[in-house]
Order: structure tokens, then sequence, then C-alpha cells
């Protein structure tokens, strides 16, 4: 009776997992081996990929301008998440806790401004701080400066434009990490003669540092990849690695250099979220 | 006394600070709502002229602005459906059973969650250019789904942490088959986790722009139509459609969100 019923499970398991499984191989795990074979694969005169062993985009990779971009693109990552941790972490902590019987309303406005076009609202934003923009009448009127200032086509423009887009990712876990802290162990450590700040740093920051190492791993890498972002408002002078993948795909170029890059992207992925776990970080908690 | 002053002003700092950071949030969105109602007929669309409704009027004569937007809500719509069925199966078949593999699965899911998506787009056009899937709606459609089943799953998965099982087990004593059994107590268990996922699938779908430049073909997205229109100045009826757009999530939100209806509801029972 008990085999039976074990057994008769194979088929709705079948059932229900299958198209899952079917669809992870066909759309995720294939395409990504096959950008791992066209790594090693050249390209003939009409930029067709042709399939012959060869480690020649990975040395290429290591030309110096493709080099001062990877720089450039941690630089712009890393700036990012700072700011946006700096920012957010305070922000996180009066939504869920100060504020708390209006923080579901506070919450939603945090997620409102996402349904709005990201690339619109980075329009807006150059909008705001173009030469002609809002911000430099501001400043022309108030005589702070007398010339148009040009705040864009830079990367501060670009590293404010990313933390813009992913300030949201940064909110979320820590917003959820802060909401679960113990009021009444904030409170006997104050109570106790704590100082705000030894109850930081001995009671919120080891308690919360899973939330902060997932917001971080969500602003960070993304950031690396965000195109268009740095087109919008970089201009061309703050390019990241996606920059360049991107400009290997649009058609009539390098694919398997392009290829090669993306691999770059996913190694330095998997270490960070490899030092996450590391750190004792969920996975669940990187995904909602 | 001293210290009830000094939290007032904790609190009110505290205010301060957060309105800030809204301000921040909502500054671009501000901006394109004001130059929705620009006057301005002259590129770059910037400098204001007084307010009008023009933009509003032109945008119903716009017909590619209003295809592509069109194509995102039916791409959107679509695969939110698929992924929300796959990803519901596959939530509720994960949890129930054992089976070898199913780290791999896991690892799978990750995968497009974690990784840029720009590898994910990358990855999917040497696919459907391999085999031949028409780049257009279809495969639009596949590329989104295949980044919104992992969210789709998790989202369930955090409400299934404290699903009872026994449950299903006394259904299936009292006589109900499985079909039943799913479909009148897993589902409704599960319905809040299945509309979360399925709203934050929706949500990713309808703002994707990375995986959607890469697998569009000649098919344009509202984000794509955008992203083509930054070049030459974004002409202010894609401002006014952003403004209807803002406009009506605003009013679902509240709708759902607030207590406005719950209170409706109090009222209309009280006088009942």
């Amino acid at each position: 009776m008990i085999k039976q019923r074990f057994r008769s499970n194979a088929g709705p398991a079948l059932v229900m997992i299958g198209p899952v499984v079917l669809w992870l191989a066909f759309f995720v795990a294939i395409p990504l081996i096959y950008v791992l074979v066209m790594s090693f694969c050249g390209i003939d005169k009409n930029y067709n990929v042709i399939f012959r062993f060869t480690m020649g985009n990975y040395r290429r990779m290591f030309d110096i301008d493709y080099v001062e971009i990877y720089g450039q693109s941690i630089l712009i990552a890393f700036f990012s998440t700072v700011i946006c941790l700096v920012l957010g972490y305070p922000f996180s902590f009066l939504i869920a806790r100060t504020f708390r019987s209006k923080k579901t309303i506070l919450y939603m406005m945090v997620i409102i401004p996402f349904w709005t076009n990201s690339l619109i609202r980075l329009y807006g934003w150059r909008t705001f701080l173009g030469t002609n923009g809002l911000l430099n009448k501001l400043l022309l009127t108030l005589h702070i400066t007398s010339e148009p200032v040009q705040f864009l086509f830079n990367r501060s423009a670009t590293i404010l434009g990313m933390a813009y887009v992913l300030f949201p990712f940064m909110v979320l876990p820590l917003y959820t990490a802060i909401e679960k802290l113990d009021q009444a162990q904030l409170e006997a450590s104050a109570d106790l003669g704590a100082h705000f700040r030894s109850t930081f740093l001995h009671i919120m920051l080891p308690q919360t540092a899973s939330g902060i190492f997932s917001g971080c791993i969500m602003v960070f890498i993304p950031c690396l990849g965000y195109f268009f972002v740095s087109d919008i408002l970089g201009g061309g002078n703050a390019d990241v690695i996606g920059n360049l993948i991107q400009r290997q795909f649009q058609s009539g170029n390098n694919w398997p250099l392009g290829a090669a890059l993306s691999i770059i992207l996913i190694v330095i992925t998997l270490l960070l979220v490899k030092l996450y776990q590391k750190c004792g970080g969920d996975m669940q908690s990187l995904g909602v | 006394m001293c210290r009830q002053t000094k939290e007032k002003c904790a609190h009110n700092a505290g205010a301060v600070y957060c309105g800030l950071i809204y301000a921040f949030l909502f500054l671009p969105i501000v901006v394109i709502v004001i130059n929705s109602f620009n006057a301005t007929n002259t590129k770059p669309y910037l400098t204001w002229k007084g307010f009008t409704l023009d933009w509003y009027g032109k945008l119903f004569q716009n017909s590619a602005l209003l295809d592509s937007f069109q194509n995102t809500l039916f791409i959107a719509v679509t695969s939110t459906l698929l992924s929300t069925f796959i990803g519901t199966l596959a939530a509720v078949g994960m949890y129930k059973y054992k089976f070898r593999g199913k780290n791999i699965i896991d690892g799978l899911l990750y995968i497009p969650v974690v990784i840029p998506e720009i590898v994910l787009g990358i990855s999917l056009l040497t696919l459907f250019t391999n085999t031949n899937i028409p780049r257009g709606l279809l495969s639009l459609v596949l590329a989104h789904t295949t980044f919104c089943i992992p969210f789709v799953i998790f989202n369930i998965r955090a409400r299934l942490d404290g699903y009872d099982k026994s449950i299903e087990e006394a259904s299936m004593d009292l006589g109900a088959n499985r079909l039943t059994t799913f479909l009148r107590i897993t589902l409704p268990v599960l319905a809040p986790g299945i509309g979360g996922g399925a709203l934050l699938a929706f949500t990713l779908s309808i703002d994707d722009v990375i995986v959607s430049y890469f697998t569009n073909g000649l098919t344009m997205t509202f984000p794509l139509k955008v992203m083509e229109s930054i070049k030459s100045g974004v002409s202010p009826d894609v401002n006014a459609l952003s403004t209807l757009i803002l406009l009506a999530t605003m009013v679902i939100v509240i709708l759902t969100q607030s207590n406005l209806l719950k209170n409706l509801r109090k009222v209309l029972k009280r006088q009942s």
C-alpha cells in the first residue's frame, strides 16, 4: 500500500516539475553553455561565428582600453552601492520603525516610482540636470554660478543614475531586516546606558548584516551591466562592462568577443555570490 | 521633559530626511509630468512655454507609440500568466516531492535572478538566432517568461514556509482526489503568494529594457520606443503616456492598498 502510494507520486511530480525543468534547460542552461562555447570561437570575414578553438577573445580582453573600463565599472558600481547603502539604511530604519504606523504607505511610495519606466525617469534626470535644465536655471537666478554647469555626461552623473535606479533594491532587503529587529533589545541597550553608536554597532549592525549584504549584491551586480544608464547620463564617458558587451552584439560585430566579456561578468557575479554565502547570506533573500 | 523635546527633534529630523529621499525618488517623475503639459514644440522640448493639453491629444494620433505600448501590455500579460502557471506548479511540486537533482533546479533558478540581465539577454539572442525562433512578440514572451519564473517561485516559496501539509492529507482522506485537493485546498492557501508573484512578474516585464533590447527583432516595446526617442530628445507625447501610466498605477495602488475600500464597505454595512 505504502509502496504503491509512493510510486504513484512520480506522475504528479513529473507534471508539476517537468515544465520548469524543460524551460530552464532550454532557455537558461543551454544558452549559457552556448555562450561559454562561443567565447572560445572566432569569426570569419562576414562576422559569422566559426567553431574553431581559440583563446583570442580572452587575450583581447586584456587590452588596456578594456581593462580601463573594467576598473571604471567597478568604481561606478562601488560608489553607487555605497550611496545606496548610506542613504538607504537610515531611511529604511525610519520607515520600518520610527514611522511604523504609516509603514505600508511609505513602503509603497518607494515602489511606485518603479512603475514609471526607468528610462523615462533617467531622462527626467537628464532634463533636470542639463545645461538649460531646471537646476542650472535655479543656480543662475540665485547667482551661485555665472555660467551653466555641465552636470551630465561624466562618471558622477552615471553613478547618480545607477544609485537612483537601483535604490529600491537596497531598501527592500534592509527594510525586511530592520523590521525584524527586536524592539526590546534596542530599548534594553539604551536603558543600560549604551550610546546610540554602540547600540548600532553591537545590536543593529550584526542583526541586519544579511540585509546589508543582499542589498549590496542587488545593487553592485546590475551596475556592471546597466549600459543604458551610462548611455543616457554618461554620454559615452562612463561606460561599464555592459556597454562593451552591447556593442559587440549589435549586428555585424564580434559576438564571440562579447560572449567572452559576458563570461567575465558571470565570473564576477559568482565570486560575489560565493562571498555573500560565506558571510552567511541566505540565497532566498536575494530573490524577493 | 528634556528627553521628550530631544525625541521630538529627532522625530522631525527623521521626517525631513525621509522627505528628502522621497523628493530624490520622485523628482524626475515630477519633471516628466510637468513636461507633458509643456506647450513647447521645438526640440529638445525643454524650455517651458506655457500650459497645454495638446500632447495628450497628439498621443492618440501617434500610432507607433500606442502600438509599442500595446505590445508591452500583451507581453506582460502573457508572460505573467505563463510564468505564474509554470512557477506555481513548480513551487508546489518542489515543496511536496523529494527527488534527485533538486539542487540543480534551484541553482538554475538563481541564475536569472543574480546574473546581470545583459548576460541573459545575449544568451537568449544567440538561442533565438540559432534555433530560428522568429524574433518578435513570441521571442519577447519567451524571454520575459524566463526571467519571471524564478521570482514567481520564490514568492510562492516564502508563503509555503508556514504551510501545513496535513490539511491536504485531510482532504485526501475525506475522499477528494489530487486535482480537487490542489484546486480547493492548496491554491486558496497559496493565493497571496501567487498573486504577489504575478504582480512582481508583471512589473518586471513591463519595465524591462535590457532583455527586450536583445530579443525584440523589429517589434517595439514601450521601453524600447523610449530608448529610441531619447537620442533625439523625448517628445512630450511620450511624457504624456508615462503620466497616464503613472496615474493608472497610482489609482490601482490606492484602491488596493488603502483602507478606502474597507472603510467604504464598513460604512455600507452599517447603513444596511
